[in-house]
């Protein structure tokens, strides 16, 4: 089964301490989206309200056209996978996925043919007798997993779930994830500070800041066209020429960049550049000349740090094919193609004025 | 320095059990006073007391009053420790001092309180009131025991159960009971071990019937005798058992 989720005008306050702004956001039935942000930006407690756990302030959670902000998790269509699993340890894991399906009434056999099949959907079909504390921290989140999916929740909320799990566990954990979402069908809601994890396994990014979202789109999108300066700084790496308006024209240090003056009255902007989009070959507009100051091999490029010729305080970050590599010491003309680049409001200015 | 270790453990040692050794010893001396020379060994004095049907009575009081009052102490102890622990309460900090406070008023003042309150009520004393002054004293030690090990790992548990849809009852006696069986087992069995050795309240608040304890001390109203050691060894051999299954069954389990 699988449920749309609709948050109108949601705000939750600790105390004097505003954990939510004005939150609006629309998922689509089967949807897997992943709330990203740093620690502190509110996507746990989102994912609470989401769950439950926690009634907001203010504001309307729908969840397949149902009204369900007052509703207790028990008897929500949701389930959570949480953080450290969460598995009942003094049972094993054949029960540990049945409760569910035992709160609901449904017979011993029953459940355990149920709990086999999602056992055998986690890759742990043989270990249905064992104890959760014979497993490791991946299996442990398998069994979390299975338990959760087991009752055929609309929308299932994971709660950071790979955190625990060491790098390479985790990036074959996100495609697993990824694989076992496209089966079932469900809603997935999933917490995560990695921006890698969001991009691996995403249809949909939520960029969260402070309580409020930043952003949310196709991870592609949200990459390249970033709607904030905070989503284009956490979604990856990114370079920032400080920019302000001149005439109808907007200017840098390094000169006028060929797009057109955004139509705000903000006096300070920053263009903003992903280091794979700057180039050593001529395009649309030119940065001017910048010395290698070092440069590291990557496998799939070089990633160099240059300073610029031009404007000494400005260093850039930029990736290079790795079919040539760059001198240290050496200077490189850098090229960029207009369409690459994002024109924010330089918020800091805006922030130390105010 | 090895040496001077092992000398340290023997004393320890020594220290520890030889009251008891002694007392096992002259139990079976062949012998009125259980003071050296040893004579015999006999069991003269185990057929006297297991035949002593007041004795067996009082020992039969004591595990009543033991069992019954440590269940009602870790049941109300358990109830206390959850509802402090996942509940925000207006002034819990208090509620968990009132609790625990009693641990340190004397059993001599909780017996003479109860003794003038049944007195007052005009229910006064028996095994009932005994039962509930031993209640008295162990919730503040079960409530303690029981809430110190409330963590968040069964914290998280409970979200999980209650997410997967069980209502308050069934969280409680298919999650929080289980994950806390040892320390709600422990202490069980301590509040049972201090209720059996009790003596102060039982004393004050029993008159017809009483518990070993008090029996055996109107035993030694008579004068010292082989047979009060023997009810010692007696019942250190039970509370050695009761040690030894616990070590066994709960904390040797939970070990491997």
């Amino acid at each position: 089964m699988t449920a749309s989720i609709s948050i109108k005008g949601l705000h939750h306050t600790f105390g004097a301490f505003q954990a939510l702004k004005n939150i609006d956001l629309s998922i689509d039935a089967g949807e897997y989206t992943v709330l990203l942000g740093p620690s502190g930006c509110g996507k746990t407690t989102l994912l609470s309200i989401l769950g439950g756990f926690l009634v907001p302030t203010q504001g309307l959670v729908m969840i397949g056209e149902k009204d369900m902000t007052q509703v207790q998790p028990a008897k929500r269509p949701t389930t959570t996978m949480f953080q450290d699993y969460a598995l009942f340890p003094h049972m094993s894991l054949k029960d540990n996925v049945a409760f569910g399906l035992r709160m609901r009434g449904m017979r011993k056999q029953a459940r355990h043919a149920k709990a086999d099949q999602f056992l055998e959907l986690v890759g742990l079909f043989h270990d249905g007798n064992k104890r959760p504390h014979e497993l490791s921290g991946g299996q442990r989140q398998r069994v979390a997993l299975a338990r959760a999916l087991a009752v055929n929740p609309d929308v299932l909320l994971l709660d950071e779930p790979l955190g625990a799990l060491d790098l390479k566990l985790r990036r074959s954990m996100q495609d697993e994830l990824k694989a076992i979402q496209r089966e079932v069908g469900t809603t997935f809601v999933h917490v995560t500070h990695d921006q890698e994890e969001a991009m691996a396994i995403a249809d949909r990014i939520v960029v969260m800041n402070a309580g409020q979202i930043e952003d949310q789109g196709a991870p592609d999108r949200v990459y390249r066209r970033p709607c904030s300066l905070f989503a284009a700084n956490f979604m990856g790496e990114i370079n920032q020429i400080p920019a302000w308006r001149e005439q109808n024209r907007l200017a840098t240090l390094l000169g006028h960049p060929p797009i057109a003056p955004p139509d705000s009255d903000a006096e300070q902007w920053v263009a903003c550049v992903r280091p794979e989009q700057l180039s050593s070959e001529p395009r649309e507009w030119s940065l001017g000349t910048a010395t290698v100051v070092n440069n590291a091999f990557f496998g799939a490029h070089y990633r160099c740090h240059l300073r610029s010729d031009k404007a000494p305080n400005l260093t850039f970050v930029a990736h290079f094919p790795p079919s040539h590599e760059p001198k240290v010491g050496e200077s490189l003309a850098l090229y960029v193609d207009p369409q690459h680049i994002s024109l924010f409001a330089d918020t800091h200015v805006k922030e130390a004025v105010a | 320095m090895r040496m001077i270790q092992w000398f340290y453990l023997a004393v320890a040692f020594t220290f520890i059990y030889l009251p008891v050794a002694s007392l096992v010893l002259f139990s079976l001396k062949d012998g009125n006073l259980p003071l050296p020379p040893f004579e015999g060994p006999t069991l003269r004095w185990y057929q006297d007391v297991l035949s002593d049907s007041q004795l067996m009575a009082a020992l039969g009081h004591s595990l009543l009053v033991a069992v019954s009052s440590s269940l009602v102490a870790c049941t109300l102890g358990f109830l206390a420790a959850y509802g402090l622990a996942r509940h925000v309460l207006p002034g819990s900090v208090f509620m968990r001092g009132l609790l625990i406070a009693p641990m340190t008023v004397s059993y001599l003042i909780v017996g003479l309180g109860l003794l003038i309150v049944f007195n007052q009520l005009g229910i006064g004393v028996s095994l009932w009131a005994a039962g509930i002054g031993h209640v008295v004293i162990n919730l503040p030690l079960c409530f303690a025991i029981i809430y110190a090990s409330m963590g968040a790992q069964q914290q998280n548990a409970e979200h999980a159960a209650r997410d997967l849809g069980a209502n308050e009852g069934r969280v409680i006696t298919l999650v929080t009971i289980p994950m806390l069986a040892p320390a709600i087992l422990a202490a069980f069995f301590l509040a049972m071990t201090l209720s059996w050795d009790e003596f102060v309240i039982a004393f004050l608040l029993t008159r017809f019937e009483v518990t070993l304890p008090v029996e055996i001390w109107s035993l030694l109203r008579s004068g010292l005798s082989s047979k009060t050691n023997a009810i010692g060894s007696l019942v250190f051999l039970g509370s050695v058992t009761v040690v030894l299954l616990l070590e066994i069954f709960l904390f040797g389990r939970r070990r491997a």
